[in-house]
């Protein structure tokens, strides 16, 4: 019991009132801490096996090589880091693979380049003009996404083998059949935008559905011709949607290799996903693995930051 | 108002216009603004062919008599889905020892999986939602952060931890499930929080009015309504984590941990035999088989709730 003179209100009774004020606002009242429970269990498992991983990749990156066996030692205390490998590694990016990494820049803004004009069309048509079939339509847009990564790129290899049938057509037309799997680039840019394309046409029909058809019909009251209003109302407004599909196509692609031993394997077609991998499956080069996945994260952060804020401000304004 | 009507009637005039020209020349159908977009038809409809086709005449080769997978062979035969008595590598998807055990290995991984990662998917979501602190705000941006980093970089962190962090669990098996856990979580999360954002705390409040503890206002109220779109996820994880493969691969420790997407990767890499086209059709079937499913009893749980059909479902996914 408190003396009834002390006006201040005690720890306890302000908790109590705070709490009550909180059952009045919404009406029920739950446990102490009690949607914190929900959420623990996949916290740490996030904390984990996802962040915790990170700081291990950082402590192989900077850490040292087991003289005898070649195999990296991990180093976690951040003051006993050394860079000299780490900075070799780097070194190596500017140097011996500076060709791969402006490869797979360009190959990158090429593939989604086309992804956006071929997938913008095709969204854009479903979305304003699907009509009755856009059921099916959607069925056949999605469908890909059923289809294993591998078993698209398989496809195309078969077609694309010197007794098949590409080639098969080509040589019935009296063309000259091409080696398509001998390192061509174009056809890893094939294989690029075939395989990502489908990430990029389903968020931008997403958005474009969503686009008030209000707007377009003021456009066209104020008098503007169809091609007007798709150049001034439509694209204007999408911006922000294909920056976002732009993203999340471009980023895979940034990290593919099975594309490229698929589809060409060969020295000519290299890319950075492919330096990755050979370094992962090469004994001793641990530390070096480690450093240029950092790097190609370090590189993508921006990409995925800006992916990151988007799709926030999406969620906020719903 | 006056706004011209939306009608999509070939020939209409537009505002402002004239009478309609019957005999329509090249002109006036490209100044008509209710004509079809054929241009964009066309490309709709050049680029499904262009998506699907390979994957269908894959999915015939399977079919084939011969020995190629570019070319097919007639007649259609089962000879490479069970056919036995080939010689050298060249052995059917159901009866070579090794392709048996890679279809084991996909489904024991992503039953594993799915019965992991939607639980904890599920309760995160839920506890995310209601739970409105800084704490929150970054596992959300941690679980969006597994969604987007390729996957080769998860593969190597994943990799990297288990061999020099946590060396008790070794690769195979066990690695693969952590690391399919750890990256399939988020879609339970992002597909469950939709979905808790539509439906709001209204029933779970009327129901603690009515007298339930909140433990049984999650179990009877909350649940239920939760329940197409964790049927959504289950059918989305378990078809991901059946095509999943670069962290898979990097995971797997001897060759029982092979998976079929493996296999499809090395022998394409190869010599592929039509049994190679026989796997990938077969995790073709099976995921088809899990989402069709998926739909089937998402139709069931949502009747009678707003947004039900194809189109929903398929935004879920």
């Amino acid at each position: 019991m408190r003396s009834s003179e002390s006006l201040e209100p005690t720890k306890a009774e302000r908790r109590r009132a705070k709490r009550a004020a909180a059952k009045a606002q919404s009406g029920v009242w739950y446990p102490k801490a009690y949607w914190q429970r929900f959420a623990t269990p996949g916290m740490l498992w996030m904390l984990m096996f996802f962040v915790v991983p990170f700081y291990v990749i950082i402590s192989v990156a900077f850490g040292t090589v087991d003289p005898v066996f070649r195999s990296p030692l991990p180093v976690y205390q951040p003051w006993w880091w050394s860079f000299d490998a780490a900075a070799e590694a780097v070194g190596k990016i500017f140097g011996p693979f500076r060709e791969t990494y402006i490869r797979t820049f360009t190959f990158v803004v090429i593939s989604s380049s086309v992804c956006l004009i071929l997938g913008y069309t095709v969204a854009y048509y479903v979305a304003r003009f699907g009509g009755k079939r856009r059921t099916l339509f959607l069925i056949l847009l999605i469908s890909p996404f059923w289809i294993s990564y591998l078993m698209r790129m398989l496809a195309w290899r078969s077609l694309l083998t010197d007794d098949g049938y590409v080639n098969q057509i080509l040589t019935f037309l009296h063309f000259p059949s091409v080696g398509w799997l001998e390192g061509q680039p174009v056809t890893v840019i094939l294989g690029l935008v075939y395989g990502y394309i489908p990430y990029m046409i389903l968020p931008l029909y997403g958005f474009l559905d969503r686009i008030d058809g209000a707007l377009l019909e003021a456009g066209r009251d104020l008098g503007a011709s169809p091609r007007e209003t798709f150049w001034k109302v439509t694209l204007p407004l999408s911006r922000p949607a294909i920056a976002a599909a732009l993203v999340i196509v471009s980023l895979p692609m940034f990290g593919d290799y099975y594309t490229n031993n698929m589809l060409s394997n060969s020295p000519r077609t290299v890319m950075i996903g492919n330096i990755l991998d050979d370094a992962v499956n090469t004994s001793g080069q641990g530390p070096e693995a480690a450093v240029f996945t950092l790097v190609l994260m370090v590189i993508l952060l921006i990409p995925m930051l800006y992916y990151l804020r988007s799709t926030a401000r999406e969620l906020a304004r719903r | 108002m006056t706004a011209p009507t939306t009608t999509r009637t070939p020939g209409r005039v537009p505002v402002g216009g004239g009478t309609p020209t019957q005999p329509r020349s090249r002109q006036s159908w490209r100044r008509d603004p209710w004509r079809r977009p054929r241009i964009l038809e066309t490309v709709t409809w050049a680029y499904l062919a262009w998506s699907l086709l390979p994957v269908i005449l894959a999915i015939f080769m399977s079919f084939s008599s011969g020995r190629s997978n570019s070319t097919f062979q007639g007649p259609l035969t089962l000879q490479y889905w069970v056919g036995t008595g080939f010689e050298g590598d060249n052995q059917s998807l159901f009866r070579d020892p090794d392709l048996r055990s890679a279809i084991r290995q996909t489904f024991v991984l992503s039953f594993a999986t799915m019965a992991l990662a939607v639980p904890f998917g599920v309760a995160f979501a839920i506890g995310l939602d209601r739970w409105r602190g800084r704490p929150a705000s970054g596992a959300n941006i941690l679980m969006l952060m597994s969604f987007v980093v390729p996957e080769i970089i998860l593969g190597v962190t994943a990799l990297y931890f288990v061999l020099y962090l946590f060396k008790f669990i070794p690769l195979g098996t066990p690695a693969q499930l952590m690391a399919l856990v750890t990256f399939q979580m988020s879609y339970p999360v992002i597909i469950v929080r939709a979905r808790l954002l539509s439906i709001g705390k209204e029933y779970e409040e009327a129901a603690m009015d009515l007298g339930a503890p909140p433990k049984q206002s999650i179990t009877r109220a909350l649940l239920p309504l939760l329940m197409p779109a964790i049927l959504a996820s289950l059918a989305l994880v378990f078809a991901d984590t059946v095509d999943h493969f670069v962290t898979v691969a990097y995971l797997s420790g001897a060759s029982e941990s092979q998976t079929l997407s493996m296999k499809i990767y090395t022998q394409t890499r190869g010599a592929p035999s039509p049994a190679v086209n026989a796997a990938a059709t077969f995790m073709l079937m099976s995921t088809s088989l899990v989402i069709a499913l998926g739909y089937v009893a998402y139709r069931r749980y949502s009747r009678g709730q707003a947004d039900t059909g194809m189109t929903s479902f398929t935004s879920q996914v």
